[in-house]
């Protein structure tokens, strides 16, 4: 078995379907007799629910159903509780799922309150118009503080309060390291929210087969087995009875991956109902209301430093926004906790967060999900650390470093996969010097900025560490099977959402197969394919089910060795795999194609042996014990005009480790994507909500995704500590580029203006920079 | 408001005429999509920012959702479909997927589209012309840097090709998606 394919640049094999428009995502889905749904949603955040009137729209002509909350009858029920609280002692953990349709109450803007099938979506919206709903509105919970307040609101009246979750994690005696510092730095940090704005909305395709008894769903999840196994178990139906596709996705980045959403619950429902295919489309303004969010956090967070610049400890307590429901539990600001540890040592360790119900979109992760913030506090309080002790920002950061001989380190807290944060491998110091390298440091700090500076330019440098917690379990399964055709099939049951996972998975089965990718058909997130497994989330694609095919793929290599020593009359161990043929050493014009080895492995006469298997397939399955710690350094240049308040990224370099790398090209491609949406984060990207809980840039023209004049190209480099954890060593990087970005931009933009301002906030649009630059007095 | 009454709409796709009775009220977006089945072009915001649903009219660079189906009567529309006549990708196609500047895939062709007559009319752009040209349209995926070497790529080959725009670039056989070690 080479290594002919790993790490090898192989161009996308999924490429020429997306390019000429023939890939089926979820809308190009049409079904003869198929209707279409529309959502009437709560235009107010927080009320009492009074009466939906929908008679009127009953008697529009083209409308088939119309349904609210009183119709549903035992089907309505609360969602699952996705991710159970992990065994945290003292841990307060009050759960409250979303519903289908809202009754008695609302709770945030864009809350379901009405469906409507019609023969079309025009006409279904139509219908929406139709509707009279009465709401007595409530005072809306928005502020995490005044939410906590006594007398505040309440989002769930039978919750004592507004508290989600609180639960506090801590190591050594932050207290007694305290009390020793040189220095002790405390600050409030603030990171807002934002919209994952994958440019897919979601959708929901249902069929039922009243003839076969069979359920199809076609839906834009990241998930779609739990999602099957959901919908089974709320419809009565088997598992084996419901085929969910998760077809091309337009974009994930996490919010696709939320068990359940209403439509996700009642579309299927409608078209065993109607007995008639229903489908529904998110359009971009239900997006920014009906689709999960994520990223308000406030922490107060102090750091207490020798005088060297040795970290003693950190204590931190945050507040987190969680929506007006918590389906995914403590996941994120369990991140947000883990990861502001990042990859320095931390003797003593003080963290608490509140989890708050707010009166807003529900709060799932976005790719990132909650450890930008903890990058963000960890590395801001270095760099205000360095600068009260004249010490060099890299400097201080190299001092505390985890040295490579302290893996596995384990950081004596709980990760999100409620395994010891333990850290698997790295080596960060080179890592570092890589970057400081490629992005000129020294230079930079000595004579550029100090000539950019004396011509009156505002130029600045950033330059942060990071971990990310990745390829996390249970486990993902694949399936690979050679066909008498000769070519490969590989099932598995991740979802795909432009991640390559065509070309990446064929190249793992290539290597051991001796074949070409593109003889490598791959299939991913379609049920009746392959049905067991989660979904694709926390950088954990390759990682878990890459090694499930790569895993099963050397077991049909097995079977091939096996089958062909046989026919050859040769053994195993004088075979080799090439070219899609199995060749005797020595005599390569001896050999058997690897389709015509299939065709014998399933004969029509004849025996198969007592404990043979027909045919040349495998099932595989890799679960990890915990997940990978990929690293990474971001630099940033930046040049701030104080004037309009401009930024311009001037250069940005990216040194990470994620592991064996499968295809560099896709990997940078998820850096350079990952880096993007990071920027988006740090400078253009904000939900704004008004005191009563609307939102008031709910479009693409008021909310502002970077554009290709924003995002520059990074400067990319690798390093690779493989992981132990898994035989490909693979890590994960999905979301890498986004979780530094605006820790680096932050020291960038305060560097460039020499100090005159604290960046303690994300985003930090040009309004609020120019408003942090009028408080302090201007030249 | 009821179901409004029936306009003929006649028009050529990628070439083809097509001839339907539509609502005036409905989108030239979900006109190609849903009435002629051409699902290539894609629908992301449906107010004009986006540019995933980018078609051509008459050869310009139109947004097909802020467009009504009855708007097109009478004029010559293409989709990406129509990009890879005869089975070859059109020289912009073959550079997006060499330099990997595709990810998700959804928002690709409405960059394609904005891309064809883009080049016909620059054929040498610099790099901040291509970004210029690019940043009417929205990519979630990708940062833009592979589409920005796509878009110069393409450029480069029409140049090399000696005739104006991107055309005249050799095309590869659209299908033939095999993997090739070390492209650029």
């Amino acid at each position: 078995m080479s290594a002919r394919w790993l790490g090898e640049r192989v161009p996308r094999l999924e490429d020429t379907k997306l390019l000429t428009g023939r890939a089926l995502f979820t809308d190009d889905v049409d079904l003869p007799g198929m209707l279409h749904a529309a959502f009437l949603r709560s235009d107010d955040a927080h009320g009492v629910l009074r009466s939906v009137d929908v008679e009127a729209a009953r008697r529009r002509p083209g409308v088939v159903a119309v349904w609210t909350a009183a119709d549903l009858g035992e089907y309505w029920k609360p969602g699952p509780a996705l991710v159970p609280p992990p065994p945290i002692a003292g841990l307060v953990f009050n759960s409250a799922t979303q519903v289908p349709l809202a009754r008695e109450k609302v709770r945030h803007v864009g809350e379901p309150l009405a469906l409507v099938v019609a023969v079309s979506r025009y006409v279904a919206e139509d219908a929406l118009d139709d509707i009279v709903v009465d709401v007595e509105p409530l005072l809306a919970v928005t502020d995490l503080e005044a939410a906590l307040a006594p007398g505040a609101p309440r989002v769930h009246e039978a919750l004592g309060g507004n508290v989600a979750a609180r639960a506090r994690q801590s190591k050594g005696d932050y207290a007694a390291a305290r009390g020793r510092a040189h220095k002790v730095i405390a600050r409030r940090f603030r990171y807002d929210r934002g919209a994952a704005a994958a440019i897919e909305n979601r959708g929901v395709v249902a069929a039922w087969d009243a003839k076969t008894e069979e359920l199809t769903v076609w839906d834009t999840t990241q998930a779609p087995i739990p999602i099957r196994n959901g919908l089974a178990a709320m419809l009565g139906l088997g598992e084996s009875q419901v085929r969910v596709v998760a077809p091309f996705i337009g974009g994930g980045f996490g919010p696709k991956i939320m068990m359940f959403y209403p439509e996700e619950v009642l579309i299927p429902w409608a078209a065993m109902r109607l007995g008639r295919p229903v489908k529904w489309i998110e359009d971009r303004q239900e997006n920014f209301y009906a689709t999960t969010q994520e990223r308000l956090q406030i922490h107060d967070a102090e750091l207490a430093v020798a005088k060297d610049g040795t970290i003693l400890g950190v204590k931190d307590r945050f507040l987190f926004d969680t929506g007006a429901y918590d389906p995914y539990g403590l996941t994120i600001p369990i991140n947000s906790q883990c990861t502001l540890l990042g990859p320095y040592a931390v003797p003593n360790y003080d963290s608490e967060f509140t989890a708050v119900f707010t009166n807003r979109p529900i709060v799932t992760p976005v790719r990132g999900a909650g450890r930008q913030h903890g990058v963000f506090v960890m590395e801001r309080l270095l760099d205000l650390a360095a600068k009260e002790l004249g010490m060099d920002r890299v400097e201080i950061r190299r001092r505390n470093f985890l040295p490579p001989d302290a893996f596995p380190h384990d950081h004596q807290i709980l990760f999100q996969d409620f395994a010891p944060l333990t850290y698997d491998s790295g080596d960060y110091g080179p890592a570092m010097d890589r970057a400081v390298d490629a992005i000129g440091y020294e230079r930079f700090l000595r004579e550029e900025q100090p000539a950019l500076r004396r011509a009156g330019r505002h130029v600045g440098l950033g330059i942060v560490s990071y971990i990310e917690g990745t390829g996390i379990g249970p486990y993902e399964g694949a399936r690979v099977t050679i066909e008498p055709s000769g070519s490969v099939r590989v099932a598995t049951g991740v979802g795909t959402q432009g991640q390559g996972h065509f070309t990446t998975f064929a190249q793992l089965v290539s290597d051991v197969l001796g074949m070409d990718p593109s003889k490598v058909q791959v299939i991913t997130g379609d049920t009746r394919e392959f049905g067991w497994g989660t979904g694709t989330f926390a950088s954990r694609g390759a990682v878990v089910a890459g090694n499930a095919v790569h895993e099963a793929a050397i077991r049909v290599r097995k079977k091939v060795l096996k089958l062909a020593s046989e026919v050859l009359g040769v053994d195993a161990g004088e075979l080799f795999l090439e070219c899609g043929s199995v060749h005797v050493k020595g005599a390569p014009e001896r050999s058997l194609r690897l389709g015509d080895l299939a065709r014998k492995a399933n004969p029509l006469r004849g025996g198969v042996a007592p404990g043979t298997e027909p045919g040349l397939e495998a099932t595989a399955y890799f679960g990890p014990e915990r997940g990978n710690a990929a690293n990474g350094v971001h630099a940033m240049i930046v040049e701030v005009d104080p004037e309009t308040c401009e930024v311009r990224i001037r250069r940005y370099v990216v040194v990470h480790d994620c592991g064996t790398v499968i295809n560099p090209t896709v990997v940078e491609g998820q850096v350079q994507g990952g880096v993007a949406m990071g920027i988006g984060n740090a400078f253009y990207e904000q939900l704004v909500w008004d005191e009563n809980g609307q939102l008031m840039n709910a479009s693409f023209m008021d909310y502002l995704l970077p554009t290709a004049l924003d995002v520059p190209a990074v400067e990319m480099r690798h390093t690779v500590t493989p992981s132990p954890l898994n035989p490909l060593g693979a890590k994960g990087v999905g979301e890498a580029g986004a979780i530094p970005a605006a820790a680096a931009f932050a020291q960038a933009v305060e560097d460039a203006l020499e100090g005159e301002i604290e960046v303690l906030e994300i985003p930090l649009s040009p309004n609020r920079l120019f408003d942090l630059l009028g408080s302090r007095s201007r030249p | 408001m009821s179901v409004q009454a029936g306009h003929v709409v006649s028009l050529t796709v990628n070439g083809s005429p097509a001839t339907r009775t539509v609502e005036p009220r409905l989108l030239l977006s979900d006109f190609l999509r849903h009435e002629l089945g051409l699902t290539g072009t894609h629908v992301g915001c449906e107010h004009g920012v986006c540019g995933a649903c980018t078609v051509l009219l008459d050869g310009e660079a139109v947004r097909s959702c802020l467009l009504f189906a009855v708007q097109a009567d009478g004029h010559a529309v293409e989709t990406v479909e129509g990009l890879a006549a005869g089975g070859e990708l059109h020289p912009i196609q073959a550079a997006f997927h060499e330099t990997h500047a595709l990810q998700c895939g959804f928002c690709t062709p409405g960059f394609l589209m904005t891309l064809v007559p883009y080049l016909r009319e620059h054929p040498t752009p610099t790099e901040q012309e291509i970004r210029e040209a690019l940043s009417g349209n929205l990519c979630r995926c990708t940062g833009y840097k592979n589409i920005v070497d796509a878009v110069a790529l393409a450029a480069r080959r029409g140049a090399a090709a000696g005739r104006q725009g991107a055309e005249a670039a050799p095309a590869r056989r659209a299908g033939s998606g095999a993997a090739r070690r070390g492209a650029a």
